[in-house]
């Protein structure tokens, strides 16, 4: 025996991690997961997410949690906890909001799910799974409702771009055949068909369809699959939950990306994730939204129901809203050459040092480098001349009105 | 993948081919494969001194920055234009896209560079092809 024991963190796995390699995915590690951050096979980032812009793009985001809220006061418990209003929630409705502290900033962003007359579900970020979890089951004690953690039951498939919808109608009226790439998996063929009216689907509204997997002659139903048209890449876009089981996750991801071969579909990863919330100005914890930063500051106004008569943060947001904003955060694009970096100081035109980057990449689709930061709001001002300091050189930027991609309107 | 044989390498994957006291330097297959989509370059301008092993400029991905390194020390002369509007092509061929022509100040530093053989070698064991 050895005379001391040593124990490494094991870093968690998605149910679909082996389709990934098999695919020859580049892996990252991503909030203690073992993640794709883009598909070479597929042509990378940059085709990844113009995949999305333009037809659609399949991702595994099952590293995202899931909390369910269940009991007579369900509503009650969620009013408490979310900045937003779930009272304005129609059975099958979705809304984006926010878990607050106290002092008005976050515990993470969430979109809360009613999924029947007194059953809520909130799905939240990866990296803030267990935190997320102890907070809303340690603030909800009071109400007469069940909280549970759901987040390892389900893959969660995204579906995004303009031919999603027409991806998933395919789905909806044939039984289509899915490619096997599981070695052990011994049958001759493998089908799949959801059955769901994704084309009534409104956006940010969920509906449950019912599955056939089909394994050889195998016939296996999973009724109840929710489906929301919802998403993290500002196109429209679903997101299904079926179970985390590792056959039936591959066979639908399978199944996803051959029947949308023809529309163009490609696997897409945390990469062109990370470049389609940008352009689309979309916060991610940690970078536009954290424990530091409250809901003004970070301009989630619109989704803040501060006239609600209690919600955790509600009354430092208001003593906040009196105070005045100290810091905005706004939307840069850069005027010479260079690309403004996570984490990098924003500077006046005297040099001196005012803000920081807090997201900021090459934005595939809209060939710009584009950036996200916090400055003091009277430096702010669209078309205002601001400095990213890049590897000790001063480099131009503008603040440019965000977000700085928006889907094209339905004609 | 095979690596030109009339180049030599550095561990940090760029490539330098000389040609008595000129070279032209840029980096491997291998390099361009590990950061993705290229959409950066930058290089310093003729008349920059490089030292060897010392950074000299950098390469950017969607994802990523890094550093590039000289192979050798020199003086400037040349930068690939086209690589400020098109970087890309060092994705598609990171052999036949140069990043700047120096003048050699020693060109004996090139002995104690890595042959395409120990390079790929060296490739091999870091877990490329």
């Amino acid at each position: 025996m050895p005379a001391v024991v040593t124990t490494t963190p094991t870093i968690r796995k998605t149910a679909l991690n082996a389709v990934h390699r098999q695919m020859g995915a580049k892996m990252v590690e991503f909030n203690g997961w073992d993640m794709p951050v883009e598909y070479p096979s597929a042509g990378g980032i940059i085709a990844e997410h113009n995949a999305v812009r333009t037809g659609v793009g399949i991702f595994d985001v099952s590293h995202m949690g899931d909390i369910r809220l269940q009991g007579p006061q369900a509503l009650a418990a969620v009013q408490h906890i979310s900045m937003n209003d779930p009272s304005r929630l129609a059975i099958g409705q979705a809304q984006y909001s926010a878990l607050l502290y106290p002092q008005g900033t976050f515990v993470d962003d969430v979109i809360v799910h009613r999924l029947e007359e007194d059953d809520y579900l909130l799905v939240i970020n990866a990296g803030t799974r267990e935190k997320d979890f102890s907070w809303v089951r340690d603030n909800t004690r009071q109400f007469d409702c069940k909280v549970e953690n759901l987040s390892d039951d389900f893959t969660q498939i995204a579906i995004q771009g303009p031919k999603a919808v027409d991806l998933l109608e395919k789905l909806h009226h044939d039984l289509v055949d899915v490619p096997i790439t599981d070695p052990n998996v011994r049958a001759p063929f493998q089908k799949l068909k959801i059955d769901a009216d994704f084309s009534s689907v409104k956006f940010y509204w969920v509906t449950h369809g019912r599955m056939l997997t089909m394994t050889g002659n195998l016939r296996r139903y999973d009724d109840n699959i929710l489906i929301a048209r919802t998403g993290y890449t500002a196109e429209d876009g679903f997101e299904i939950y079926v179970p985390a089981d590792e056959t039936i996750s591959a066979l639908v991801w399978n199944g996803l990306l051959a029947t949308g071969k023809e529309l163009g579909a490609l696997p897409c990863g945390l990469g062109a994730r990370n470049t389609l919330r940008l352009e689309g100005k979309l916060p991610l914890y940690g970078h536009e939204i954290s424990d530091t930063i409250n809901v003004w500051e970070a301009g989630l106004d619109r989704f803040c129901k501060i006239e609600k008569p209690e919600f955790i943060g509600r009354d430092a947001l208001e003593k906040a809203k009196s105070a005045g904003l100290k810091r905005t955060l706004v939307g840069l694009e850069m005027v010479e050459r260079g690309i403004a970096r996570d984490g990098y100081k924003v500077l006046d035109n005297n040099g001196k040092e005012i803000g920081y980057v807090t997201s900021g990449s090459y934005a595939p689709f809209l060939k710009k480098n584009i950036a996200l930061a916090y400055v003091p709001p009277e430096l702010g001002n669209i078309g205002s001349t601001l400095k990213v300091e890049i590897r000790g050189q001063e480099v131009a930027a503008k603040v440019v009105p965000t977000p700085f991609y928006r889907r094209p309107k339905k004609q | 993948m095979s690596y030109p044989s009339d180049f030599k390498y550095t561990k940090e994957h760029e490539w330098i081919k000389a040609d008595g006291k000129n070279a032209t330097i840029g980096i491997t297959h291998y390099a361009q494969e590990s950061l993705g989509d290229i959409v950066f370059v930058d290089v310093p301008k003729p008349g920059t001194e490089l030292t060897a092993g010392k950074s000299f400029g950098s390469v950017e991905s969607v994802k990523a920055v890094s550093d590039l390194y000289a192979p050798a020390s020199g003086t400037v002369t040349e930068v690939n234009s086209e690589l400020a509007t098109a970087p890309e092509k060092i994705n598609k061929d990171a052999h036949g896209s140069w990043m700047v022509k120096i003048t050699l100040k020693n060109p004996d530093e090139l002995k104690s560079l890595l042959s395409a053989a120990d390079y790929e070698k060296f490739v091999a064991e870091e877990g490329g092809h």
